[in-house]
């Protein structure tokens, strides 16, 4: 049933389309040429409003039902997680699939919740929009609370603790976060590096990439002289790439937390309460131990 | 990473965890969205080309409801083909995606729509320019032995037309193919994000780039040498 509306919403979408096909069809003797040509564009518009079927398939499940527990989730069953799958231990791909400490808490509290889990990978300036206009229902991306975030959407309790590091070329300068002062700085945009790099150095001395990656590549080629990310896909990084060095010095500590539309409070607290238990049983411990060593802590 | 070997990076690349799924999928994605996006851009470029043209070449008669109803749509097309030739399509992806369709769960549903209505404002002008580069004598003459301007339009006109504007249309067909890659920006998974994610999976860049470049390259010269013999086939009738 749902997929006959959104199919037809579709049909819809494409004779809206058309528009100007619409007039000149009720007035023919106007523009007989136009009519004519038009009529058959929306024929035309019908089919293939018919082969996009397929793509349509997932449409606007914005009816989801109310759950018992009171929240609604952006697709009925669905507990979908925003997420930024670059940036491990927290969230990477192994294989097809996005994997990490984020995805696996995720798991679990879909699971307490009895949803199933749906991930979608964006780049990390997008996570908190997707929140907001009711993309995803949640955004899990190893996203530290700030002021400027908690306006816009509601953070969960905090499941995880994040340090920004340095990371430098091991023949660097670059001793301590002291050394930052005019150097070319490498950050994700708009993650946690980027809003305080931007405002202790000044934006002209910061360089913001999509990706952490993308910043550790530009580090590797001498485009910029450092890093700035959190501790923990900083390792990942040093260990993938030959050369760098994390500075012993930590510039930042925060706290992770997931962030959900201001507009689902009763979805914050399942997900509050849901965080609550894994904690209490030990699971969100596991996940964590399970990638990253206990030496590493 | 200095001593990893060609071979080796290409095992890494592509070969393992299949990661050359991600440059599959991703092409399969991109053809998807390229073919819907043409054929609503085909079809939105011929209604709003014709009644551009048909506004433009009525002028002098243009009297009564009729007139005043081909004024009102001629107004709406420019408007159209203006708002969407004026913006750029990765601000209008986002706009569609974060603004427009909010409650579409589908980003290929999304990338469809929004590369279908901006081909279609460079597929208008495209057909406009080939209605209009056929001389005035072709409509004359079909007036003259007594056919209307509708018969004189899709039996005379519109097939020299056409055969006019392929060239131009095939450079659109190239331009939308490689335009898909923006569809990233909305986490879409195509080609070019295919490579990224290997890329950023495998810290390196450059043969996964390449292997995208390549994917690119080879699937235009697909296009061009299918569009020449399609271009030489309609030139048959050239030779009097």
């Amino acid at each position: 049933m749902k997929k006959k509306i959104a199919l037809a919403l579709a049909g819809l979408m494409m004779l809206g389309l058309v528009g100007c096909a619409a007039a000149p069809a009720a007035a023919p003797a106007a523009a007989p040429a136009a009519a004519e040509e038009t009529e058959e564009a929306a024929e035309e518009a019908e089919e293939a409003a018919e082969a996009v079927e397929e793509a349509v398939e997932e449409v606007a499940e914005e009816a989801a039902a109310e759950d018992a527990e009171g929240f609604t989730t952006v697709q009925e069953g669905y507990l979908t997680m925003g997420t930024n799958a670059y940036f491990p231990p927290y969230e990477f791909y192994e294989g097809d699939s996005i994997v990490g400490i984020d995805a696996e808490i995720a798991a679990a509290i879909a699971e307490k919740l009895g949803l199933e889990l749906k991930i979608e990978d964006m780049e990390f300036d997008s996570i908190i929009t997707a929140v907001t206009t009711g993309k995803v229902d949640m955004g899990l991306a190893g996203m530290t609370v700030t002021e400027d975030r908690k306006k816009n959407v509601n953070f969960s309790e905090s499941y995880a603790t994040g340090v920004q590091v340095v990371i430098v070329p091991e023949d660097s300068d670059i001793a301590s976060i002291d050394d930052l002062e005019g150097k070319m700085i490498g950050v994700q945009l708009g993650t946690t590096g980027d809003i305080y790099c931007s405002g202790d150095y000044g934006e002209e001395n910061v360089e913001q990439f999509n990706k952490g990656n993308d910043a550790v590549m530009a580090l590797m080629t001498g485009k910029v002289d450092c890093v700035v990310i959190d501790n923990e896909p900083a390792k990942s990084y040093v260990a993938a790439n030959e050369g760098l060095k994390i500075l012993d010095t930590e510039y930042v500590v925060e706290e992770y937390a997931a962030a959900i539309s201001k507009e689902n409070e009763p979805l914050l607290a399942a997900i509050d309460a849901a965080l609550a238990e894994l904690k209490a049983d030990g699971t969100l411990d596991a996940i964590v131990a399970k990638y990253i060593p206990a030496e590493a802590e | 990473m200095a001593a990893q070997s060609l071979r080796e990076k290409f095992i890494q690349d592509f070969l393992t965890d299949r990661r050359w799924h991600f440059i599959t999928d991703g092409l399969k994605t991109t053809l998807i969205v390229t073919v819907l996006a043409l054929l609503i851009g085909i079809m939105i470029g011929i209604v709003v080309g014709i009644i551009r043209c048909a506004h433009d070449q009525q002028k002098g008669d243009l009297r009564g409801a009729g007139g005043i109803i081909l004024r009102v749509l001629n107004l709406v097309c420019r408007a159209y083909v203006t708002v969407i030739r004026g913006t750029p399509a990765l601000v209008q992806l986002l706009i569609m995606y974060f603004v427009i369709l909010v409650s579409s769960r589908s980003k290929v549903f999304v990338a469809v729509l929004t590369f279908g209505i901006n081909s279609g404002a460079y597929v208008a002008e495209v057909f406009r320019g080939g209605i209009m580069s056929i001389d005035k004598g072709q409509m004359e003459a079909g007036r003259s032995v007594g056919l209307t301007y509708v018969q004189t339009m899709t039996n005379i006109i519109l097939p020299q037309a056409f055969k006019a504007c392929l060239p131009a249309l095939v450079n659109e067909f190239i331009a939308l193919l490689k335009e898909t890659s923006i569809c990233g920006y909305i986490g879409l998974n195509e080609l070019t994000r295919g490579g990224d994610i290997i890329r950023g999976t495998t810290f390196d860049a450059m043969l996964p780039l390449f292997a995208v470049a390549l994917i690119y390259l080879a699937m235009v010269m697909i296009i061009t040498y299918f569009m020449g013999i399609l271009e030489r086939r309609l030139r048959r009738s050239d030779i009097r």
